[in-house]
């Protein structure tokens, strides 16, 4: 017992200077400031559409005021979750980029190194203490908005709501840790800042722009012409295409938080005709939306999970020379 | 006493093909001031990081304070103080809240922690400085600033890796200075690595000459000097102020004497290599002949000369093996 608690307090040690250091710098300040202003935009244009969407009894989900407060929009601004989806990657990038390879720049890593502290420590805690940093920002910003509906609008929030509402900022988090290992992990293997940050960037932009633009043309050069193929066939071929689709961690993401934001969506893959008849348009329960999104919830872990193994693999054995 | 502390047993890394240090075996006992001297590249840097579990030896083993640095280097860590060669503080912090950090680390409890700290930076003499950012540190202050680093985890063995680069002179005689006082009044082991003779000659014990990842002599330095150009050190030269004619009658008198081993003779000027030091007795012997002496050289083999010697055979290589960032 007493070793244990010996081994654990280099780690906060580590983990309260890294998120001091977070907390003091200018990158971060200016992020904060981004979420922030983009947080309010959509805010402000969701609440001046809020009337409208909630006065329309044809959209099953006219009774979640929170949930469309979140996602409702006149099209000036994208919804607070579109934004997002940009923004994540931006924040983890930027947290993560030059991890290791700054401190190994600037010879404080070796020093560090050349004290009584296990390695993976150290990745640990540059790990754990930006994705505290970005945790505690994300709820800062639903309880902000939760409150400052109830106060604006006097509505009262549904227990599915809120659970609706956190979900988004668990899958957001995990969607900004995956970004975040995958830059820790460049930080690791390319020794200038800039190099990493660079790769970082073009694998965010591979993935939320070419990449499926990838996917169109391999398909279309491979797929046979749908008017000769069966319903079934179609099927498996939309399959195949939305699963090839979702490789790339933006795809889950959105997936995810769709699902969770708009409960009346039942399906993020095709929906025959059988499937919809005698369907009634309304929403889904909490756990069902959860059930639908936990692949994609899974897949995000594992790919966070992989990058961050790869890291430890790379720096554990690795020497280091200032 | 005559326990090693540092104890290297066959130890080698290669790089490649590129062997950068080549079964190196080697004993620093407690108490003692160890330098290793040896040129840019000669593999200094990798046996100390293969001291402290930094990096992996290809074969052979490292000791340190009883503990194998490949298997356990947390254990060899929590008794080893290591100051690399180009140390980096956090700019963003002071120097005191960088000495703490490391404090902290180190399982220091946190209520004699800021005391220790400023104990600490009054031994290196940076009191007046410690709350400034290490930004604005010059480099002989970032320098004692690590020596303090080094010396807040009350450590065993202290290695620092090429200290003295970059400062100025004075700085690196107070420099040394300190490092000898602490180890006498503390009892600290230090291993230090230079390719600057003289700053080594100044402090160490012992020394451990270095060369392409083998360590060709080590001891101190009269024992190296003696190794190197055989037991009869003492060369003395006397210089007359008249010509010695051809067959001089005091040559075989002079041969008589036990001590000399060799006499050479050019036109006014006499080289006597002696068993013992008899420059005395030599200069009184020539005046009491009658022989007018105008000058008496004695050549006291320094490092230099033994760095000149071991080093002369490698200069051409060592361009090649120069450290890419210095």
């Amino acid at each position: 017992m007493k070793s244990q608690s010996n081994d654990a307090r280099p780690f906060s040690v580590m983990v309260n200077k890294e998120i001091a250091d977070h907390i003091r710098s200018w990158r971060f300040i200016i992020l904060i400031a981004l979420i922030v202003l983009t947080f309010i935009a959509s805010m402000y244009v969701s609440l001046a559409n809020i009337k409208q969407a909630t006065g329309n009894t044809k959209d099953p989900n006219h009774v979640f005021l929170y949930l469309k407060l979140l996602t409702t929009t006149d099209n000036s601004v994208p919804p607070f979750h579109v934004f997002l989806s940009f923004l994540a990657p931006l924040l983890g990038i930027s947290l993560g980029f030059d991890a290791i390879n700054s401190e190994q720049n600037s010879g404080t890593l070796t020093r560090l190194m050349a004290q009584p502290i296990y390695r993976d420590n150290l990745l640990l805690a540059k790990f754990v203490s930006a994705l505290v940093v970005v945790s505690s920002l994300f709820l800062t910003l639903a309880l902000l908005m939760i409150g400052g509906g109830l106060v604006i609008t006097g509505v009262r929030v549904e227990p599915q709501e809120l659970l609706r509402i956190f979900g988004f900022i668990v899958i957001t988090i995990a969607y900004v840790a995956f970004w975040l290992s995958l830059s820790i992990m460049l930080s690791i293997q390319f020794r200038q800042a800039a190099t990493s940050a660079l790769t970082a960037i073009g694998i965010w932009l591979f993935f939320t722009i070419f990449y499926q633009i990838v996917i169109n043309l391999a398909v279309k050069s491979f797929l046979p012409d749908p008017s000769f193929l069966t319903q079934e066939q179609v099927i498996s071929y939309n399959n195949l295409i939305l699963n090839l689709q979702r490789i790339a961690p933006s795809q889950l993401y959105s997936d995810a938080i769709t699902t969770l934001l708009i409960p009346s969506v039942r399906s993020l893959g095709p929906v025959t005709m059988e499937q919809m008849a005698r369907a009634i348009p309304s929403v889904l329960p909490f756990k069902e939306s959860v059930l639908i999104v936990w692949p994609q919830v899974s897949g995000l872990l594992a790919s966070t999970v992989s990058c961050f193994a790869l890291a430890y693999y790379l720096f554990m054995r690795r020497e280091i020379r200032s | 006493m005559k326990d090693p502390i540092i104890q290297l047993k066959g130890l080698s890394k290669n790089y490649g093909s590129v062997k950068a240090v080549d079964d190196l075996n080697l004993d620093v006992y407690k108490g003692e001031i160890f330098g290793l001297l040896g040129p840019n590249g000669a593999g200094k840097t990798t046996t100390i990081l293969m001291m402290l579990g930094l990096t992996d030896p290809s074969s052979g083993t490292a000791h340190v304070c009883g503990h194998n640095a490949t298997n356990s280097p947390i254990a060899v860590k929590k008794k080893v103080g290591y100051m690399p060669d180009s140390v980096g503080f956090y700019d963003n912090m002071t120097a005191l809240e960088n000495l703490m950090y490391i404090g902290r680390l180190n399982g220091l409890p946190e209520n004699e922690l800021e005391a220790r700290a400023l104990n600490i930076l009054e031994i290196v003499g940076l009191t007046a400085d410690s709350h400034k950012k290490t930004s604005a540190y010059s480099r002989g202050m970032k320098q004692r600033l690590g020596l303090a680093d080094v010396l807040i985890k009350n450590p065993d063995v202290i290695i620092l890796d090429e200290p003295t680069l970059g400062i100025d002179p004075t700085g690196v005689r107070d420099f040394l200075a300190l490092i000898k006082q602490l180890s006498r009044q503390q009892g600290l082991t230090v291993l230090l690595s230079s390719h600057h003779l003289h700053h080594v000659q100044q402090v160490c014990d012992r020394v451990g000459i270095f060369v392409n990842g083998k360590l060709l002599a080590q001891g101190d330095i009269s024992t190296l000097s003696g190794k190197l150009f055989g037991t009869d050190g003492h060369v003395t030269a006397i210089t007359l102020d008249q010509a010695i004619p051809q067959a001089w009658p005091l040559e075989p008198e002079l041969k008589q004497w036990e001590a000399i081993t060799q006499l050479t003779i050019n036109q006014n000027e006499l080289e006597f290599t002696c068993s013992s030091n008899i420059t005395a007795a030599l200069v009184r012997f020539l005046v009491e002949k009658g022989y007018d002496v105008i000058g008496v050289h004695q050549k006291n083999y320094g490092l230099d000369d033994i760095y000149q010697k071991y080093f002369e055979s490698n200069s051409i290589e060592n361009t090649s093996y120069e450290k890419s960032i210095e």
